[in-house]
């Protein structure tokens, strides 16, 4: 999560020094939610469908840092070679489907990845997991994505980190009901409510939805309250959130909370938390040092096409 | 024995579950029921455990699919008419469609709707959906017009890495027949075929409007013109070369489609040939589509909604007066 942090904060340094053409999103206060649900993933054999608040989430699933600043960056040699940017990337052969931006679409497609594994006879105890925000579950996609996966008895985990803002919007214009996880009832999902701020809280409740998963007890469903400590993206300064909230216990900072609960564990000590975060930033530094080196595309090098099929040639733009 | 058009998309359906393990076929009311055109009839009992009747979610449908594909299944979704496909618009055009161009990893996945008008079935079940497909880069489009174009088509559809929108007549299903299939795919996807040989005028149509073109150009016989019919089989890619060489032969050309008005094939069709071979024109190009309102439920109102032999009759004679 100290990892997601970072990078985040390099991505941010980039975006205001004008390096990085379109949006950044960040996942700031949600690194505890998205780590601990990558944790509990087994890479290599689960899917993970990322949101856009969830670089904490990937690099713990195993996503090169590298992935990241090429994609933000446009270098040539990601994953999406400049054809798409920022956190719409992916390694779907690896199990971590890239997102569009279309909100709840992923639900369907990781029960897909995972009805495919059931159809090809190695599901084995594999699971499947997404997360996407309290905005997220006023779609259509996901009220169909989520009601096809618990029919299908999929081993799915849907986590809900509910930053309490879709955009600038509250959750009083988002959703009626008192709470999201009463959600789970209705689609016959096993509900899990944590507050996403408290890290030890968060990573024993999302292990334990992802065992349930796992062991076959059918998809589980997770809402994480927390608040985004940020705006939407970087050119949002979110000055629609009231001081009241950030002030609140839901503002906590769930870096900083985890740093406490570790030391006063006797898991870590301040010295080498201290040693992490010189260890990440180094790494950080090797790596944007690298990509900026690296060719960005070239529009008289790239096919142009759409399709994998070399014979079915797109339109011509001018006729 | 004859067998029809919606016989062949079945029986394509099981050569493919049958030869292909990769392949499974998912919609609504598909499994026990067979279909609500029987379009899949017997086929989970023969193929256990790879037909699945699927929730009223078209969206989920796609999203199921997409992530089957990048799985390296070959999923065939059924949508149970292809104006219930709107509900699944975000799915096919933004996470299908852009998968390959995005990430490299071809999204192989089939989706059937049971497209065109019939009497009384009304505003939503009578939809022409193919060009708004065709308008979205990474789809390819097909309208099979024949029995066997509808067999073969259908299992070069599933054997292809990218996803495919098959637009099936539901007129044509039972009243289209042939004495068999076809053993062998004549043309591959992308080509377009001569139905009617003609000299005089092109009449360029897809899907049932192939039938009704050649109606056309038989009743024209008796006043000495001699109309060439091209099917195109496939929307995306478009054949223009087929087309271009056609309007060679005959300089005139006239576009037929049963979808609404604006834009669409038959704009493409004629701003193609505009651009491209005006020079082999010796009329203006014209073209002829259903009416620019939603498609009326009543029988009279729907026969005056579409092109008929009688409309596109009325057209040529127009074309050829020039």
């Amino acid at each position: 999560m100290v990892r997601g942090r970072f990078v985040e904060n390099k991505l941010s340094s980039f975006y205001k020094a004008g390096k990085i053409v379109g949006g950044v999103y960040l996942g700031r206060g949600q690194e505890a939610v998205s780590a601990s649900l990558a944790c509990a993933l087994q890479p290599g054999k689960d899917v993970f469908a990322p949101s856009i608040r969830d670089q904490a989430g990937r690099d713990a699933f195993g996503e090169p840092m590298i992935d990241c600043f090429r994609t933000y960056l446009g270098s040539v040699l990601g994953p999406m070679r400049g054809r798409d940017g920022n956190i719409h990337r992916g390694r779907p052969d690896l199990g971590m489907p890239a997102m569009i931006s279309h909100l709840g679409a992923q639900v369907a497609v990781v029960a897909g990845m995972l009805f495919a594994k059931r159809q090809k006879g190695i599901l084995a105890d594999a699971v499947g997991a997404t997360c996407i925000g309290d905005g997220s579950t006023s779609t259509g996609a996901f009220h169909e994505g989520i009601n096809l996966a618990a029919m299908e008895k999929l081993p799915m985990v849907i986590v809900v980190v509910n930053n309490q803002f879709a955009y600038s919007t509250p959750n009083t214009r988002q959703f009626a009901c008192r709470d999201l996880v009463e959600k789970a009832a209705g689609y016959g999902m096993r509900g899990h409510a944590v507050d996403g701020t408290d890290f030890l809280a968060t990573a024993s409740v999302i292990a334990h939805a992802v065992a349930q998963a796992r062991q076959g007890n059918g998809p589980q469903f997770v809402v994480a309250e927390l608040l985004r400590l940020g705006g939407h993206g970087e050119h949002d300064d979110a000055s629609y959130i009231p001081e009241a909230v950030r002030g609140s216990h839901l503002g906590r900072d769930c870096i900083q909370v985890a740093e406490e609960q570790l030391i006063a564990q006797g898991v870590f000590t301040s010295d080498e938390i201290q040693a992490i975060y010189q260890e990440t930033n180094d790494e950080i530094l090797r790596v944007t040092a690298q990509v900026q080196q690296e060719p960005v595309p070239d529009p008289y090098q790239d096919d142009w096409s759409a399709l994998s099929t070399p014979h079915l040639q797109p339109l011509p733009h001018q006729a | 024995m004859s067998i029809t058009y919606i016989d062949a998309i079945r029986e394509a359906q099981a050569h493919l579950l049958a030869t292909d393990p990769r392949v499974f076929l998912y919609g609504q009311d598909i499994a026990t029921f067979g279909g609500a055109f029987k379009a899949t009839k017997n086929l989970a009992v023969e193929f256990p455990g790879r037909v699945y009747d699927s929730p009223i979610s078209e969206d989920a449908m796609i999203g199921l699919a997409v992530g089957a594909a990048i799985e390296g299944l070959r999923p065939i979704i059924e949508m149970q008419f292809a104006d219930f496909s709107s509900i699944a618009f975000n799915q096919i055009v933004n996470q299908a469609a852009t998968h390959y161009f995005r990430t490299g990893i071809p999204i192989p996945m089939t989706v059937r709707l049971p497209s065109g008008g019939t009497p009384g079935s009304g505003p939503f079940h009578s939809q022409s959906m193919e060009a708004i497909y065709a308008h979205y880069p990474g789809l390819v489009v097909l309208t099979p017009a024949t029995v066997s174009d509808a067999y073969h088509m259908l299992i070069d559809a599933v054997k292809l890495d990218d996803p495919v929108i098959y637009c099936e007549h539901k007129f044509l299903y039972r009243w289209l027949k042939a004495d068999q299939i076809q053993p062998t795919n004549s043309l591959p996807i992308g080509k377009a075929r001569i139905a009617r040989p003609g000299k005089h005028a092109t009449v360029v149509a897809y899907s049932a409007m192939v039938h009704e073109a050649i109606r056309a150009a038989d009743r024209l016989v008796a006043d000495g013109w001699d109309i060439e019919v091209v099917d195109l089989r496939s929307i995306k890619p478009l054949d223009i070369d087929t087309v271009l060489s056609s309007v060679a032969r005959t300089g005139r050309l006239l576009a037929v489609g049963e979808a609404f008005p604006w834009g669409g094939v038959t704009a493409e069709v004629i701003s193609r040939v505009s651009s491209e071979g005006f020079h082999l024109l010796d009329a203006p190009p014209m073209r002829l589509n259903a009416r620019d309102t939603p498609v009326p439920y009543h029988p009279n109102l729907w026969a005056a909604h579409r092109p008929t032999p009688e409309s596109i009759c009325h057209a040529l004679r127009q074309l050829l007066s020039f």
